[in-house]
């Protein structure tokens, strides 16, 4: 079974009495394992897509299953349960806690989502400062990292409790192009590594050409037929 | 939970200079409630030991309707000895008395056999009164050092009325009284001691001794007209006066009603007055503290939340509950209000000490030389740190509460 699945998926914003179709009667289907971009240009719909699969805002129209569960109609309780256990997140901004350090940014998830043991949040944290290359910055605070570290912190962070899918919405914005190349071939290396799905929004045409499937979006609606290069799904 | 608290620790370690502007204010709150109760409280405890102490005792039993006119020292309304033998039995039943005394009260004439005035006198068994009110015996000054401070002939007789009398220790002295009957007697008495003035009713009258009393009034029975008692604890007074009315409040007289009245001493002085006035103070400090803790926490916490929307839009996206959010922010003001406390109280702490060190000294009405020796009660500190404590956490419920409910991309998107 796909591990993501759309039905006429829409999103009608209504939030200046104008009512606003961000995204309009999509429907995909997304494989375990998957390396996905979504791509298109601004104002295309691609935040209000990764926000919808990642339980953060539910749609307005369709159906749509992720890791086999209906969450067009979760509560905000459910929704913030199920993130924790199924999803990872990687921000544009890092998004790290500023207080904690890089080792303790990772490990905040095993801790107040997942409530695990120390023992086990030590061992993990370890494996992924070492997975994603940073043990030697594993005390230091955001405010002593470059951009390409932050977002190396944050992928960890977005693995370290084994999520079937990691969501990114343009996780190399911020950064220069040979780190952002390099931030994408760290993605792709845990993909192979954890066997993790990944999904990621860009309009970086560099970025896109990493991807291994490639969804375009305009106005809302995906485009008909992948483009070249790429396989299409479901 | 102590990792939600270490967190915590470290956010309010990220804004220092803001922690330790809260942590002075609530301390200083703290410090000054604390303060103003260990003075107060220990003004509040000499005054009432005056009042207690030198003439009133910590309650009172009376024939039902003699407080009502005590003004006049009905001689009416005096007990018969049936009834002080069942109001002595309750007493030795209860443990919490450690002494009693038998009053007779009456008004008599004074003459020094120049000059005639009205002077009011209490008869009482000297051994059992000094042991009730033991700062009576501090307050007469004779010539002599203490011997028998009172026996059957002699008069304690109040300074101001010695001065406006020219009577000194040594000089005799007639006293006349007027019985219930109408019937006058007179006696003569030996001035025995002088005997300062003490604040409050009763704090000008003579001494003489029961059975003087007695005798000068004709009774044909022992009468008594006030049962003082003392307790081994202030805090006993309700208690016993309770007991005692359960005890002698079925007694009826004849009429049908109640024989006895139980007084507590509040009820007996005006200056009762001033010690709740002291309570209410205290409270009204406390009311302050809460409000300082309320706004200054409140407003740290309002800060703090709004300053970290995205972080809170960040960890709420990734799966952080709601239940949990909220812990980690209240987690922050209770860590706030612990550390406010606990400077706050040592503080207060050291400055009572030095206090004591001082040994200030001050004035109530007649006694003066009080020494000033303020204490803190262990449960006064706990219940104040607890207050702090409690009003700390309810005061970051709300902001934290707003966290908690923060719509995660809504947060994402705040700059
Ligand atoms: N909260 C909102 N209220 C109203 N309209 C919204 C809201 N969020 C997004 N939109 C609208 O929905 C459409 C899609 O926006 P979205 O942010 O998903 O695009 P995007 O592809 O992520 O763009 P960008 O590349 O600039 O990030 C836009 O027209 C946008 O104005
Ligand atoms: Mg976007």
């Amino acid at each position: 079974m796909s591990l993501v699945r759309a039905e006429t998926l829409g999103k009608v914003y209504n939030t200046v009495g104008v009512p606003v179709p961000a995204i309009r009667d999509v429907s995909f289907a997304i494989e375990p394992g998957a390396f996905v971009a979504f791509v298109g240009p601004s104002g295309s719909g691609k935040t209000t897509l990764l926000n919808m699969i990642g339980t953060l805002d539910p749609p307005t129209s369709g159906k749509l299953w992720v890791v086999d569960t209906d969450v067009s109609t979760l509560g905000r309780r459910h929704a913030a349960e199920f993130r924790g256990r199924h999803l990872g997140f990687v921000f544009q901004d890092f998004n790290l806690i500023p207080v904690l350090t890089a080792a303790e940014n990772i490990e905040y998830p095993l801790l107040m989502v997942q409530r695990r043991p120390a023992a086990e949040r030590r061992e993990r944290v370890h494996k992924m400062l070492e997975a994603v290359g940073i043990v030697e910055l594993a005390d230091k605070r955001p405010d002593q990292l470059s951009g390409g570290q932050k977002q190396r912190v944050a992928v960890a962070r977005a693995l370290v409790t084994n999520p079937q899918l990691v969501l990114a919405d343009e996780p190399t914005a911020n950064l220069d192009s040979a780190t952002a190349h390099r931030v994408i071939e760290l993605m792709r290396a845990m993909k192979d590594q954890f066997g993790t799905t990944f999904i990621f929004s860009t309009h970086d045409p560099r970025v896109m050409a990493e991807a291994e499937v490639t969804f375009r979006l305009t106005d809302g609606s995906l485009d008909q037929g992948p483009p070249a290069g790429s396989t299409r799904h479901g | 939970m102590v990792d939600i608290l270490r967190i915590a620790s470290r956010n309010l370690w990220r804004y220092s200079r803001r922690t330790l502007l809260t942590t002075l204010l609530v301390s200083l709150g703290i410090l000054a409630v604390l303060l103003f109760k260990g003075v107060a409280g220990s003004f509040k405890t000499l005054m009432v030991g005056q009042i207690t102490d030198s003439m009133l005792g910590h309650l009172q039993v009376h024939r039902k309707g003699y407080v009502a006119s005590i003004d006049n020292l009905p001689l009416n309304l005096n007990l018969r000895p049936p009834q002080v033998e069942r109001i002595e039995a309750a007493l030795k039943s209860l443990p919490a008395v450690e002494a009693w005394s038998a009053r007779v009260k009456f008004g008599a004439m004074f003459s020094n056999f120049t000059e005639t005035t009205n002077i009011r006198l209490v008869g009482v068994e000297p051994a059992d009164e000094f042991r009730t009110v033991p700062l009576l015996p501090g307050r007469v000054s004779n010539g002599s050092s203490a011997g028998r401070l009172l026996a059957p002939g002699q008069l304690l007789v109040p300074e101001l009325l010695a001065r406006g009398m020219k009577v000194k220790v040594g000089d005799t002295v007639v006293l006349v009284a007027t019985n219930k009957d109408g019937s006058v007697n007179g006696q003569t008495f030996l001035v025995a001691g002088i005997l300062a003035s003490a604040t409050g009713p009763g704090g000008r009258d003579g001494y003489v001794h029961i059975r003087d009393a007695r005798t000068l009034l004709r009774m044909a029975e022992p009468e008594v007209s006030e049962v003082a008692i003392r307790l081994r604890a202030l805090g006993e007074v309700r208690p016993v006066q309770r007991a005692l009315e359960a005890t002698l409040g079925g007694q009826v007289n004849p009429q049908g009603q109640p024989a006895f009245e139980v007084h507590p001493w509040e009820a007996l002085t005006p200056f009762a007055t001033i010690v709740r006035m002291i309570d209410l103070l205290t409270l009204f400090m406390q009311v302050m503290l809460v409000a300082i803790v309320l706004i200054s926490i409140m407003n740290v916490m309002v800060m703090a939340v709004f300053e970290r929307v995205r972080e809170i839009g960040t960890i709420a996206a990734i799966g952080t509950k709601p239940g949990r959010i909220l812990g980690l922010f209240v987690a922050e003001g209770l860590l706030l209000g612990v550390l406010g406390t606990a400077v706050g109280t040592a503080i207060s702490l050291g400055a009572i000490w030095g206090l004591n060190l001082l040994k200030l000294t001050y004035k109530f009405g007649q006694a003066d030389n009080l020494v000033l020796a303020p204490t803190l009660a262990a449960g006064d500190v706990l219940f104040i740190g607890a207050l702090a404590i409690l009003a700390a956490v309810l005061a970051s419920l709300q902001p934290a509460l707003k966290a908690s409910r923060m719509d995660p991309i809504q947060a994402l998107h705040h700059v």
